[in-house]
């Protein structure tokens, strides 16, 4: 019993300097020398490209409709025969009705991590008429900054096609100057 | 057809890491792979520990009691102080008692429950000395003992199942340690976030809009999150969060690494017993099970959301849910790939998730909840999914035995009454933990406060948080409010249940197997390599977790399916 617990007490310290710390850091210094750009959260300009933000109004792509909280993350965890549910999504419809645009599914429910940075082409190319409007540009301009924001399914073959709202928002904004 | 190359992608994967993986770990456990030998070598000394001195069942046991014991005051005492020691840019607070005990508990006993926002409560030390730790740590528990068990069926007229540190050690550096560090490289590299810097605040000078963006050290913890079956994020989104999982192929390989290890101990099963076919038939049951728990799965999700389609008709719209039921997923990764991570998290112990279990469609929920409740052998957690399947296959054999009117044997073993008591133990915990801890928490007020949805699913938020912890899974119907003196206590005894009252039994058994002599395979004897016997498992496992769960399952997710229309 005795040697038990002087083992398990040397082995505990020996994995916290072996695992947590050994392990961790060496996994720092390679993120930082090799990755750095990733490893600090591939931050941009206007913000990270992986993290979701809101972009009201039809001036704009609109992304999900998520808190986009990146300090608290997570789904709204409401299930599928839930009344709450029934009545967000019907908010969120008739909010994206005024603006001129037709609701597709992702539009008019939240994510899993409550900070998806990404929308379906179908999202996207169904806001192409209110954003070209709002923004007073030919909406074949608008659906060719689209078709060029698209970003196939990953090696071909892996996930859904998608097109990442921050990137096609900047796109848009180089676009109206 | 994106679904099917995932799968197809995912099959041939885990089919080369079945083989290799499989006797690589067995040449792990007899001490045959020593690259690391002089590290290997220091620890030993360290310890004052022999690796050649080996233990019986009983002093086994202990070691890893007593080991589990103190890796639960260190991880709870390092929650409790983290606000004073350091590497804590958030300026996270000191951790509540009653939450560091459920979460110490927790890690420990690889379930990875988590009743906490992850990037608003642990410090970047708790993160990786005390929680990363213990992902290493207690998969590697599990695999020893099932490695224990195992040797137990192969010996003959021996006293002793193998040495618990040597086990431990050579799981940690020669199998954990070296893939999660290959597979952590390749996670940053498709933008995981790894860094010990505070979070970040960004002004978008488009639309002024303003964000604070929480970081921290993920991009190597997420591997052994998934390598080890432990499931538990740094960050509150889990597996949806981009940081922790950011593209499509990362969401692919955390389904390999999840289902790698279990799958593969089948492998490493078979050739310990000198047949690999006696792995391939306990394979076979857990694919079988496992395929249609996903099948049914990725079909449920691929349907539409029925409270979006309400909500499209009550507003006169037409809303097209062509990509399946997106609430609570992401739409990089997709529905069908979202509802295969999950299953296949939820059926190997790792609770990890890349969307909101709580929105799955009912039969999406179904099929997560009642994979646990089979009891996490298809695959099953690191080591745990192997030694409870072969609780069950002691079962199997047994049953096998009465039909036929003969003494079952199990690879050249007699099984006698007091192996048949032990397995049934073992099998018997975890149904009996779920089912008395889920009618205390629906009796009493204290319970039912925790559940966010009303109705049938409420009940089942309750019902899957007691499977999960049980099972050692720590997956959620994420609703649930968990961080309560009630359900940080309840769910901490669930755990300590679910792991130590199975694991105790499996070594027991393995300690009477090995002390036991074996009889030659006779005309008569009952083969157990072959499709009928990867049957008679099936059943068996199905059978004890219908009649154990089919009334509770009905109260939940069947109604919530069955009642067309309604919403709660």
């Amino acid at each position: 019993m005795l040697t038990h617990l002087r083992r398990s007490i040397v082995a505990s310290i020996v994995f916290i300097v072996l695992l947590g710390f050994g392990y961790n850091y060496a996994g720092l210094a390679v993120s930082r020398v090799f990755f750095a750009h990733q490893a600090n959260g591939s931050i941009g300009k206007n913000g990270s490209p992986l993290i979701g933000q809101n972009w009201t109004g039809p001036h704009w792509f609109q992304g999900r409709p998520d808190s986009d909280n990146p300090l608290s993350t997570g789904a709204a965890n409401l299930g599928p025969r839930s009344k709450l549910l029934v009545s967000d999504v019907a908010k969120q419809i008739a909010v994206l009705k005024r603006e001129g645009i037709a609701p597709t599914a992702d539009l008019v429910t939240t994510s899993g991590s409550g900070i998806d940075p990404d929308i379906s082409p179908a999202d996207a190319y169904d806001q192409v008429k209110a954003v070209a409007d709002s923004n007073r540009l030919p909406v074949w301009q608008v659906r060719h900054l689209v078709d060029a924001h698209v970003h196939g399914r990953q090696l071909g073959i892996l996930g859904s096609p998608y097109v990442n709202v921050l990137e096609l928002n900047e796109a848009l904004a180089a676009e109206k100057h | 057809m994106g679904f099917f190359w995932t799968v197809s992608a995912t099959v041939v994967l885990l089919a080369i890491t079945w083989r290799f993986l499989g006797s690589y770990m067995a040449a792990v456990f007899d001490g045959r792979i020593n690259y690391l030998r002089w590290l290997e070598r220091l620890i030993y000394r360290l310890l004052a520990v022999d690796p050649e001195q080996e233990q019986s069942w009983q002093r086994y046991a202990g070691a890893l009691v007593v080991f589990s014991g103190v890796a639960i005051l260190v991880t709870y005492t390092c929650m409790r102080i983290q606000q004073h020691i350091g590497i804590n840019p958030q300026h996270q607070l000191d951790v509540k008692p009653a939450l560091s005990f459920n979460t110490a508990v927790s890690f420990v006993t690889n379930t990875n429950w988590q009743n906490y926002s992850g990037e608003s409560t642990m410090s970047f030390f708790t993160l990786m000395v005390a929680l990363t730790v213990q992902q290493f740590v207690s998969a590697s528990v599990g695999i020893a003992v099932a490695i224990a068990m195992v040797r137990g069926f192969v010996r003959k007229d021996c006293a002793t199942i193998g040495n618990f540190w040597a086990d431990l050690v050579r799981c940690i550096l020669y199998i954990m340690v070296p893939i999660s560090f290959l597979f952590g490289i390749l996670w940053v590299a498709q933008g995981a976030v790894d860094t010990l810097g505070a979070s970040v605040h960004v002004k978008n000078a488009l639309t002024g809009f303003t964000q604070s963006i929480a970081r921290g050290p993920m991009g190597f913890i997420e591997p052994i999150k998934q390598l080890g079956t432990n499931g538990g994020g740094p960050f509150n989104a889990n597996g949806a969060h981009p940081y922790e999982n950011p593209t499509p192929l990362t969401n692919l390989l955390s389904l390999v690494l999840v289902l790698a290890i279990p799958f593969a101990l089948t492998y490493t099963f078979g050739k310990m017993a000198g047949k690999i076919r006696e792995g391939v038939a306990l394979l076979g049951a857990m694919v079988l099970i496992f395929s249609v728990w996903a099948g049914i799965a990725a079909y449920a999700e691929q349907r539409p959301n029925p409270a979006v389609a309400r909500g499209a008709a009550v507003t006169h719209t037409v809303v097209r849910q062509k990509a399946g039921n997106m609430e609570g997923k992401e739409v990089r990764n997709g529905a069908s790939a979202s509802s295969l991570y999950n299953i296949a998290s939820t059926q190997t112990s790792t609770g990890s998730v890349d969307s909101a279990n709580d929105s799955f469609n009912p039969m999406g929920g179904f099929a997560l909840l009642t994979g646990m409740m089979l009891g996490e052998v298809t695959p099953g957690g690191a080591g745990s999914g192997l030694y409870t399947i072969l609780l069950m296959a002691v079962i199997a054999v047994f049953i096998g035995g009465l039909m036929i009117g003969r003494t079952p044997e199990y690879l050249g073993k007699k099984i006698q009454a007091r192996e048949v008591k032990l397995a049934a133990i073992g099998v018997l915990v975890m149904p009996v933990t779920v089912l008395i801890m889920t009618a205390i928490a629906v009796s009493i007020h204290a319970g039912r406060v925790g559940a966010l949805n009303a109705g049938p699913h409420g009940f089942t938020e309750i019902l899957y948080a007691f499977t999960s912890q049980a099972n050692n899974n720590g997956s959620a119907f994420a609703g649930l409010n968990g961080n309560t003196a009630f359900y940080n206590v309840m769910g901490a005894i669930a755990m300590l249940m679910g792991r130590f009252a199975v694991m105790i039994p499996c070594l027991a058994l393995g300690g009477t197997l090995a002390a036991k002599g074996s009889v030659p395979a006779g005309l008569g004897t009952f083969r157990t390599d072959t499709p009928m016997f990867s049957g008679l498992v099936v059943g068996v496992i199905v059978i004890i977790g219908g009649l154990s769960f089919f009334p509770a399952v009905s109260l939940g997710p069947i109604v919530e399916q069955l009642s067309t229309g309604k919403f709660f």
